[in-house]
């Protein structure tokens, strides 16, 4: 196995062609030598009898076609992996960088991971509550869901994603142990540093893993990174019982290396010059989320990625769209506003809210009032259109009603402190009240019964008068 | 002789140098670990090999073993409600032999081989059987009755059958010999090749609709039993939900559902829903009728391609046997994707947007592979296919979608904005359509009650009116618009919250039967001619009404909660809906 091979035969970008390897197989871990003694590691990406292409991880600068040396590890990428795991900082392809010296390792296991059989997951009902009402209220966080944050460069992503470290807490706490997985993914410094920094502050540093491939580390290596984190995550999650929760910033990042390494090797590009296999590739890093039958632990995953130009339709956020279990959307506008969280309501949505939501969990009035709310304030949007043309002051009384209600409902419901922690009861009522702005015959989406026991005109005029006390 | 040896591998695809003996579309098993996988190119040179499985770990010179058989599905008792890999792999034998987490290389067997069924046989010694003709039967499931058929292609003389009783899936039950004196031992299964359709006597015009339950679908744009459909939206907009409710409470016999690329999470929701419901019909659990085929989003590429294939193999079977099956595929981008991925691996010239050349011509082959027909036993069934598609971007011009609409009659447009105010069905009156609406023309004058059709067309109407005016209150508000049409506006209005829209998780909205569909689409007619009639002074009321008194009695808003509150099989409170309508007009 340990037979060393001197000499290359092509190297291009990050990939290197090795001729004359006998032993090497797909997807297999190879390590390079340099002349100065140094080692890189690499990966066979494709392989044609004796010819291996390989693509090496921290990158090819200073690799002579002679004098370098290469080794098969027979093996494909491995994480060591142990209970010690939390509390530990690692770069992007898994080694200890907290000076801590290496993980003692209990056992090794393949990065890629291996498919979750559909029969052997546990469909995910237990609601994480966050805090947050636009999250709580309307796109419901369920234990074992993957839902990210589509956000854009400058808004505040990371401040809402820490206020989720912060806050989450299930709902019906059974004491099971709760984890972190963070994974920067070609972020900057100082954004590693302040979700360092944060975690830090809320006292949950020592139940953190942190994977760190900053923007100024080897592109290559940030196809590993996610991978890296995942595995630790099934590994706490699956074997140790834990909850996990991963947090990884930014996917776009991860797209635009996963291109940069498909050009190189002369791939068919698809649109805007991702590969086609997009989709394949994000999925087996979002799929990784979820319950097993018979294991305590839960993988839960909030990726961010950054919208290019704000666009939902760009391959990144579209295909992550297709994945993943729905998406909280932040919008610009809300944003300049000076609105936090800037969560823009309409698009965003939990696919699994529906079966872990109502009474038993929540509340029974909770999908009533989240989908009230989600018409009245789509109906906002079409009446500050209109509004736009031909005037507020034209406008019919109802939809000056809705107005009002638009504007209510971004700031008092929408808005809210970083320090903020409301309860979900809290937020339902408050969601009753707002409502309770408009005409009880707007009230479409609500039956009779509930509407009686929570229509409340006199609170909701009651709201409007307080200052906004949340900003 | 030395065996042929992998040469080259490239993610799923693996080349076999200088090997003369494999024949296309041959299974193989590929290295020691006997991954599946299929021929799918042939030169001098090269043989190009897609597997099924991941190739981790796979090296040149591993062996490559031929079976001298296309990518065949095992057909016999024992399918239905059992869920399945995209070649055919039971995931529940996989779990207990790998545990949660799928292991390559796990060759089982399709059907449980030990399991006896209870097997009447319908032959007799000396009796001629043509090809399709069942010669045995057992009950698969409660709902369902298995019946065997000679095999597509095999007619000749039964030599010896074996009595009633219990036997396995592998038992010889009947011997037949063909004209040619060859003996053939017939069991209660048989092998198809899936990329093959298999044979039909001929095909019947469309005549009857498949009945969804849903008012959308039922009433606007109804779907034929061998009619082919497509769900086009992105992402958010409720296309499995939409499959969901089909496959729950369509009236089709058996339901063949492809889970192909899609979410895990969502797979179990539907093992474990599916397992819960109870068919209204039989009271039996929905799993009874149903067989499922997951290939999630991070399970190997290849097979993504194979379990449409798969999934329409299992439903011909079942259409075989003279039962209308209906398959919902979730999503079929997916697979055209996963088409895209291998034509890139072997370096084919792309066409539209990195799309195979291909990619039309393999859609409308899988889209033919509906209809309704008669078996070559004789009996009248059908296929219908719902395919779901996720067009990029939400951009229904991408080639996907655009292809699929060329070879479905069927189309019910997603959209994004009625999506945002959580209105479901998010399936837009505007951009759908169905070109079946004429030829179950008759059938619902016949079943459905003679006007029905016209409350259609009115209804239809009214929608289409709405959408022309609301260019004009889009530009200066409903304010200037004179009463009858803002009539058209409100009852419109009416028609989408209380009528279109419908709620999955409300016992009484859920599943609507015809006759209930029909019966709300009279009472809002009914308020809408009355108010009509009373605003420009035709009514009882003997003078002119404004638009503005009759929408303050509320009775529009009323009638938009009458879906919850009267239930399937309390048709005849509807006429109290009636009453109150005529009531609150008079009045005025």
């Amino acid at each position: 196995m340990s037979i060393e091979l001197t000499g290359l035969s092509e190297i291009n970008g990050p990939l290197v062609v090795l001729e004359g390897a006998s032993g090497g197989s797909y997807d297999e871990m190879v390590r390079l030598r340099l002349p100065d003694g140094s080692f890189r590691t690499g990966r066979i990406v494709q392989i044609e009898k004796d010819r291996c292409v390989i693509q090496v991880f921290e990158g090819t600068n200073g690799l002579g076609l002679t004098d370098t040396s290469v080794t098969m590890t027979g093996r494909p990428m491995e994480l060591a992996l142990s209970p010690e795991l939390p509390g530990r900082i690692f770069d992007g392809a898994g080694r200890p960088i907290d000076g801590l010296g290496p993980l003692f390792s209990e056992k090794k296991a393949d990065i890629n991971g291996k498919p979750l059989n559909p029969v052997g997951r546990v469909y995910p009902l237990n609601y994480i509550h966050t805090g947050i009402s636009s999250i709580d209220c309307l796109m419901t966080l369920i234990r074992g869901q993957k839902l990210p944050i589509f956000s854009g460069p400058g808004m505040q992503h990371n401040k809402l994603a820490v206020q989720i470290v912060r806050q989450a807490r299930l709902a019906k706490d059974d004491g099971s142990k709760f984890g972190i997985v963070f994974a920067a993914i070609g972020v900057k410094n100082d954004v590693a540093d302040y979700f360092r920094r944060s975690f830090e502050e809320a006292g949950v540093m020592d139940r953190t893993v942190m994977f760190l491939n900053l923007s100024n580390d080897p592109i290559i290596e940030r196809i590993l990174t996610p991978r890296c984190a995942l595995t630790a995550a099934e590994y706490l999650a699956f074997e140790q019982g834990m909850h996990i929760l991963v947090i990884m910033t930014d996917v776009t990042a991860y797209c635009e290396a996963l291109r940069e390494f498909s050009s190189s090797k002369g791939e068919i590009p698809g649109r805007k010059g991702y590969p086609g296999y997009l989709y394949s590739d994000l999925a087996s890093l979002y799929e990784r989320a979820g319950i097993i039958q018979g294991v305590d632990g839960s993988v839960t995953q909030i990726p961010i990625l950054t919208m290019p130009n704000d666009d939902i339709t760009h391959p990144v956020p579209d295909l992550t769209g297709y994945i993943t279990e729905g998406q909280i959307v932040l919008d610009r506008s809300l944003d300049a506003t000076g609105i936090y969280p800037p969560v823009s309501v309409l698009p965003s949505l939990s696919r699994l809210m529906k079966d872990g939501i109502g009474e038993g969990y929540t509340r029974a009035d909770h999908s009533a009032v989240s989908n009230q709310l989600f018409a009245a304030y789509a109906h906002v949007q079409d009446t500050r259109a209109l509004a736009s043309v031909i005037g507020a002051e034209d406008l019919s009384t109802v939809d000056q009603l809705y107005l009002k209600f638009g504007e209510a409902f971004e700031q008092k419901f929408i808005a809210q402190r970083f320090e903020e922690d409301r309860a979900m009861e809290e937020t339902l009522d408050l969601g009753w009240r707002l409502l309770s702005l408009l005409p009880k015959s707007e009230l479409d989406r609500v039956d009779n019964d509930m509407l009686e026991a929570h229509y409340c005109p006199e609170e909701a005029k009651a709201l409007l008068e307080q200052g906004s006390d949340v900003m | 002789m030395i065996g042929n040896v992998v040469f080259s591998v490239n993610g799923p695809v693996v080349t076999v140098q200088n090997a003369s003996d494999f024949k296309m579309l041959e299974m193989v098993y590929v290295g020691e670990r006997r991954l599946i996988g299929e021929v799918i190119g042939i030169t001098r040179e090269k043989t190009t090999i897609q597997v099924y499985e991941s190739t981790t770990g796979l090296a040149p010179g591993a062996p490559v073993l031929g079976t001298g058989a296309p990518l065949s599905a095992t057909l016999g008792p024992g399918i239905l409600s059992n869920i399945y890999d995209g070649i055919e792999r039971p995931l529940p034998e996989l779990m207990q032999m790998s545990g949660a987490m799928i292991d390559v290389g796990a060759n089982l067997p399709s059907l449980d081989e030990e399991k006896q069924w209870q097997v009447t046989l319908c032959v007799r010694e000396g009796e001629t059987l043509e090809e399709g003709q069942i010669y045995a039967v057992c009950p698969e499931t409660p709902l369902i009755e298995h019946r065997c058929m000679v095999p597509p292609g095999l007619r000749g003389k039964v030599v010896s059958a074996a009595g009633n009783g219990l036997y396995r899936v592998k038992d010889t039950v009947v011997l037949l010999e063909d004209e040619a004196g060859k003996r053939h031992e017939l069991t209660l299964c048989q092998k198809w090749p899936i990329r093959t359709p298999r044979p039909i006597g001929k095909r019947l015009p469309i005549t009857m609709p498949l009945i969804t339950g849903q008012r959308v679908i039922d009433t606007l744009f109804p779907i034929a039993k061998g009619g082919t459909a497509a769900i086009p939206g992105g992402f958010g907009t409720g296309k499995t939900m939409t499959q969901h409710q089909l496959a729950k409470w369509c009236d089709a016999d058996i339901i063949v559902y492809v889970g192909c690329g899609e979410r895990g999470n969502e797979m179990t929701q539907v093992l474990e829903e599916f397992s819960e419901l109870v068919d209204p019909k039989s009271g039996q659990p929905l799993t009874a009728r149903t067989v499922l085929i997951a290939n999630t989003s991070n399970m190997p590429v290849a097979a993504r391609e194979a379990s449409i294939y798969t999934g329409i193999t299992l439903a011909e079977y079942y259409r075989d046997m003279g039962y209308h099956v209906a398959i919902m595929a979730d999503s079929t981008s997916r697979w055209a994707e996963a088409l895209r991925e291998i034509s890139g691996r072997l370096e084919e010239m792309p066409a539209e947007e990195g799309f195979p050349a291909y990619l039309p011509s393999r859609i409308s082959q899988f889209y033919e592979r509906a209809g309704m027909i008669r078996t070559l036993g004789g009996k009248d069934a059908s296929i219908s296919i719902i395919g779901a598609v996720s067009p990029q971007g939400a951009d229904f011009s991408e080639p996907v979608t655009q292809n699929t609409k060329r070879f479905v009659r069927c189309f019910w447009a997603l959209d994004k904005s009625l999506a945002y105010t959580r209105h479901y069905p998010a399936i837009n009156w505007n951009d759908s359509y169905s070109e079946y609406a004429d030829d179950l023309a008759d059938w619902y004058a016949g079943h459905a009650g003679r006007s029905f059709l016209a409350r259609r067309q009115e209804l239809m109407g009214l929608l289409h009116e709405e959408n022309k005016l609301m260019e004009i209150v889009k530009l200066i508000g409903s304010d200037v618009l004179p009463d009858d049409q803002k009539l058209i506006i409100e009852t419109a209005k009416l028609v989408r919250t209380g009528f279109l829209q419908q709620n999955a998780y409300h016992p009484a909205d859920t599943f609507v039967p015809l006759p209930k569909q029909l019966r709300m689409m009279e009472v809002i007619l009914h308020l809408y001619h009355g108010a009509r009639d009373a605003i420009t002074g035709r009514g009882v009321q003997k003078h002119a009404v404004a638009l503005s008194e009759i929408l303050e009695t509320g009775i529009f808003s009323r009638l938009t909660k009458m879906k919850y509150e009267i239930p399937n099989d309390r048709l005849e409170l509807f006429d109290e809906y009636d009453a109150e309508v005529d009531q609150v007009l008079q009045a005025l």
